[in-house]
């Protein structure tokens, strides 16, 4: 019975459904395996017990006949959803012993799908960076060893850093992510997992501590394309309480997993190739598409020309929404609130009490965050700023609707680079070019998800990403399977449990 | 006071411009499920998007935008199919969000008029630029503990129609009665309660004054928050003269918000524009634009209820009623129903007279409204009725009406009881008459020769008839007999 941990969710249901094991079984498994790498600093709130007992009741629903699609399927959550009873913080001092008394839309249909939660992952505070570097409660550390530099801890990259670094290590079979520039691909290449960014609209955000409101989107992260199907499938749909949610139906993701890519168009958009790429990840790139062809689709070129533009809008835009979204952390109502200077029992002012507790609840990189955020909305630089990123949001998603009117689908790399050392982290800008590939699709709101495709020359995993028309995640889910099948990536990382 | 005012080196133009929060009328707040119920506990209607807990999202109440719509087509607006939710950035304790909805850019309601009566007997038409609806903020109480401030959100997120006029008004009595006529509208529409003394309307005023003659509009100032038509009038005149002052002794007026003080009468400076925050203002990524349809604008103007304008000219024509009885009748909804209700199928002058002399004296002595008249509109008809067929006298119809007003008892009901029925019969005053005539011979040579004595034969009737001869009759009859 050892090893449960590893299996795959489709095994999992499939063992769990014949009775080859029990959900108390699989959960303890991954237990197990939380404390046995608690070294990852994965987790910010593990909760192993709560785990066991819906663990047995799972089993018990089993028992009377129940076969939700998710029952004893042991997830981890990013630490950005709210959950009801259970600590969260959003990686941030600020959210510091802050327990919901809601659950989120997205972990309640996880929960009515009968899955259970191992815990509270870790990300960067806010869902701000790219390297998990940024959580108040310590960094999470990738489970892959560079062959040059072993001794070298590495990024998981972010914001779903601990997510990637969970379902990586094996700590759980899928996790929760949200990805609101990249941070569902990005660190699920740097980790060597499959991760899914839906269609903005497609997961409800209600109940996720808002980083910036429109391009948020939840997605699944987990070690196949399958389990991302299987996952979305719960965690999608419409819901009246995010009105930016979509009322379409939840389709059957797994419906078109095999049908392969024969007849289908895939599009090389020429603006990723950027300057600096390593050879590597163009080789890899080159490779993905061969695959494609070889299994009939054909491939072409294609432009996608106000790509250049969407780092530096994104920029602007997901900051300015930022830092009105965190000006509710105010120490008023809840969370971390600071002490008064000098041992003194209060303020001098509100103000004082305001800037002191966001001055010392807030990480720098929110910090930074907020500041660009509201300088690029304050007076006199509105248009020149965000009226004009706006502008250029509404030329990228054109670029992507043209585009898919030649194409079924367009594949990029992920990153342009693999990961790298926790210590040898890039500065600001460097860190943000990070987001290159992944952040168009998010300005655009088009699903886009990425695959481990191949290993760096240090023999770090690395990822294509495909990104899909709005709404088509079951085609976009398709082309991915095929380019799954074709890597066949069997690598598993040395900090496994 | 008047338009004008009287400065050291001439006449003064006082220019206003209002910009005014009405509550919207709605069972919900804007963006959330929580009652909108006045005085409740603190913080008893707070939902969680309310108290802007981690994650929370705005929700838009349907209900609140029905409202908003049918104020903007009550003031004959410009509906605008396509608006924007803005979020207007700023920290206080009592704003949980740190930013209130509003709607800065593209308001739900554009250009629209209002028609103020004034005392003269003229009436004015006051442009309104726009309607947008926001949240209102909660309530910061800093008087209850020496060390703390208490918060209480029952308030935040309500939904407010924010009406902003052009700078059309002048003078103190223009701007109070545009309030006073924009509350009767948005009252008769049901979309605010127009209850001022809870905060449910309440202006911001914009006061400059120019040199008579002069097109230029003076510097002005804003004062925020003034709760009524009397405070309106009150700042309005204390800032038009502080400016007035200021411009003559060689000063200026400096662009600043200020607060009226009512307890001193004066208004004060609360911050300057140097000092004005930079609100950051951005569309709510949290909502989507506001689309509505043609169709939808249109079925809630087909189904708009008469307004004060429309019922005061057709009180004029259908009842007879001059323009400042028919004004003051249809001021609130609930006297314009009362009154028609009562001259309903009766003398419509008469009513008028009823409703607006003894009802509203009396009412008014007793320190209570029309909502919880003694007398019923029923009621009162009877009472109209009850005088138009004779049946009592006008005299005796304010005793009777004394009674109702302290009994509640009906007309017919307090004449019976009393035996204040008028005796009409021809008949039966004349054998009166003619015994008193036959005992007082000497009485009736002298009322022959001096016409000016037959009072003293009304006045014996009438005693004879306990007070309830008609003395319509009685004359008549003396004028036959004593010719």
């Amino acid at each position: 019975m050892t090893e449960l941990n590893r299996l795959s969710i489709a095994a999992a249901r499939d063992g769990l459904a014949k009775g080859d094991f029990s959900a108390r079984e699989l959960t303890q498994s991954c237990a197990d395996a939380m404390a046995a790498r608690g070294d990852l600093g994965a987790f910010i709130t593990p909760t192993p017990e709560r785990a066991l007992e819906a663990a047995d009741q799972a089993d018990a629903r089993r028992k009377s006949g129940d076969d939700a699609p998710l029952l004893g399927i042991p997830l981890g959550i990013k630490d950005l959803f709210c959950t009801e009873g259970v600590q969260t913080t959003a990686a941030s001092k600020i959210l510091q012993g802050f327990i919901p008394t809601y659950e989120s839309s997205v972990t309640t249909n996880l929960l009515r799908d009968g899955a259970v939660f191992m815990g509270k992952l870790n990300l960067d505070e806010f869902a701000m960076g790219s390297s998990n570097t940024t959580s108040f409660y310590g960094n999470v550390v990738n489970p892959w060893q560079s062959t040059s530099k072993p001794d070298m801890e590495l990024v998981p990259g972010g914001s779903s850093g601990g997510s990637a670094s969970a379902v990586a290590a094996r700590l759980c079979l899928g996790a929760t992510g949200t990805d609101t520039g990249g941070s569902i691909r990005q660190p699920a290449a740097f980790c060597g997992i499959t991760g899914l960014k839906p269609t903005y609209g497609r997961c409800s955000r209600w109940g996720i501590v808002a980083f910036a409101s429109s391009l948020d989107q939840a997605g699944p992260m987990a070690r196949s394309v399958e389990d991302c199907a299987i996952l979305l499938g719960s965690m999608a749909g419409f819901d009246p309480k995010d009105t930016t949610s979509v009322d379409t139906p939840v389709p059957d993701y797994t419906a078109e997993l095999g049908a392969g890519v024969k007849g289908l168009k895939i599009g090389l958009p020429r603006e990723y190739r950027v300057d600096g790429m390593p050879a590597e990840i163009e080789q890899l790139w080159q490779q993905s598409a061969q695959w494609l062809r070889n299994q009939g689709a054909e491939v072409v070129e294609i432009s996608l020309p106000h790509t250049h533009s969407a780092l530096p809008a994104y920029y602007i835009v997901a900051p300015a929404e930022a830092s009105s979204n965190l000006a509710r952390y105010d120490g008023v109502r809840y969370g971390f609130r600071a002490d008064a200077p000098d041992g003194l029992p209060e303020f001098a002012s509100l103000e004082e009490m305001y800037a002191t507790t966001r001055g010392e609840g807030f990480g720098p990189e929110v910090q930074r965050r907020i500041m660009i955020g509201a300088y690029v909305l304050s007076a006199g630089y509105y248009d020149a700023y965000y009226n004009k990123a706006r502008r250029v949001r509404s030329l990228i998603a054109r670029d992507f609707t043209h585009a898919f009117e030649q194409v079924d689908a367009i594949l990029t790399p992920t990153t342009p680079s693999a990961a790298f050392g926790i210590t040898e982290e890039p500065n600001g800008v460097e860190m943000y070019m990070n987001d290159v590939f992944t952040v168009p699709a998010s300005m655009a709101g088009i699903p886009g998800i990425s695959v481990p495709a191949g290993l760096s020359s240090d023999g770090l995993p690395l990822g294509v990403q495909l990104l899909g028309r709005p709404f088509d995640e079951v085609g976009l889910l398709r082309v991915a399977q095929a380019l799954e099948d074709a890597a066949g990536f069997i690598t598993t990382p040395q900090l496994m449990a | 006071m008047a338009q004008t005012i009287k400065g050291q080196t001439g006449e003064w133009e006082i220019v206003i411009g209002m910009e005014v929060h009405a509550q919207v009328l709605s069972e919900s707040k804007l963006f959330s499920g929580a009652s909108t119920t006045f005085g409740k506990a603190p913080n008893h209607n707070v939902a969680l998007v309310d108290a802007a807990l981690p994650g929370m999202l705005p929700v838009l109440n349907q209900e609140c935008v029905r409202q908003a719509v049918r104020s903007g087509l009550g003031i004959k607006a410009d509906i605008n199919l396509y608006s924007v939710f803005d979020r207007k950035n700023y920290f206080y304790a009592d704003l949980p969000q740190g930013y209130q909805i509003s709607q800065l850019y593209h308001p739900i309601v554009g250009e629209g008029q209002l028609t103020i009566d004034l005392e003269d007997g003229e009436s004015r038409t006051i442009g309104i630029e726009r309607i947008h609806l926001e949240q209102d903020a909660g309530k910061s109480i800093h008087d209850q503990d020496p060390h703390r401030s208490f918060i209480d959100l029952n308030r935040t997120g309500v939904a407010l129609m924010e009406i902003v006029s052009m700078p059309d008004l002048r003078g103190g009595d223009e701007a109070s009665a545009y309030m006073t006529k924009l509350r009767s509208i948005l009252r008769y529409l049901g979309t605010c309660d127009g209850n001022m003394e809870q905060g449910s309307m309440r202006a911001d005023v914009n006061v400059s004054v120019r040199p008579v003659g002069s097109t230029e509009l003076g510097t002005r100032t804003e004062t925020k928050n003034v709760n009524s038509v009397r405070f309106i009038r009150q700042a309005i005149e204390f800032e038009a003269r502080r400016q007035v002052e200021l411009l003559e002794g060689g000063g200026v007026v400096v662009q600043e918000t200020r607060l009226y003080d009512p307890g001193k009468g004066e208004t004060r400076s609360m911050r300057s524009k140097e000092e004005a925050h930079d609100y950051r203002y951005f569309p709510d990524p949290d909502l989507l634009p506001l689309q509505l349809d043609q169709g939808f604008v249109d079925a809630l103007a087909a189904d708009l209820p008469e307004l004060p304008d429309e019922k005061k000219a057709r009180f004029e024509a259908d009842y007879g009623l001059s323009s400042y009885d028919a004004g003051v009748l249809v001021a609130e909804k609930e006297t314009g129903d009362f009154f028609e209700a009562v001259a309903s199928g009766r003398d419509a002058k008469l009513a008028a007279n009823w409703v607006m002399g003894e009802l509203f004296g009396a009412l008014n002595k007793a320190g209570t409204d029309l909502a919880d008249s003694p007398v019923s509109a029923e009621s009162l008809g009877g009472l109209i009725e009850a005088i138009s067929d004779g049946t009592i006298s006008g005299r005796t119809a304010k005793d009777v009406f004394a009674s109702m007003f302290a009994t509640g008892k009906t007309a017919a009901t307090i004449i019976d009881e009393q035996g204040l029925k008028q005796i009409s019969d021809e008949g039966a005053i004349e054998s009166a008459l003619d015994e008193i005539i036959a005992a007082n011979p000497a009485q009736v040579e002298k009322a022959k020769e001096n016409p000016k004595l037959k009072g003293w034969f009304v006045g014996q009737v009438m005693k004879a008839t306990g007070g309830q001869a008609n003395p319509a009759v009685v004359n008549k009859l003396i004028n036959q007999k004593l010719g």
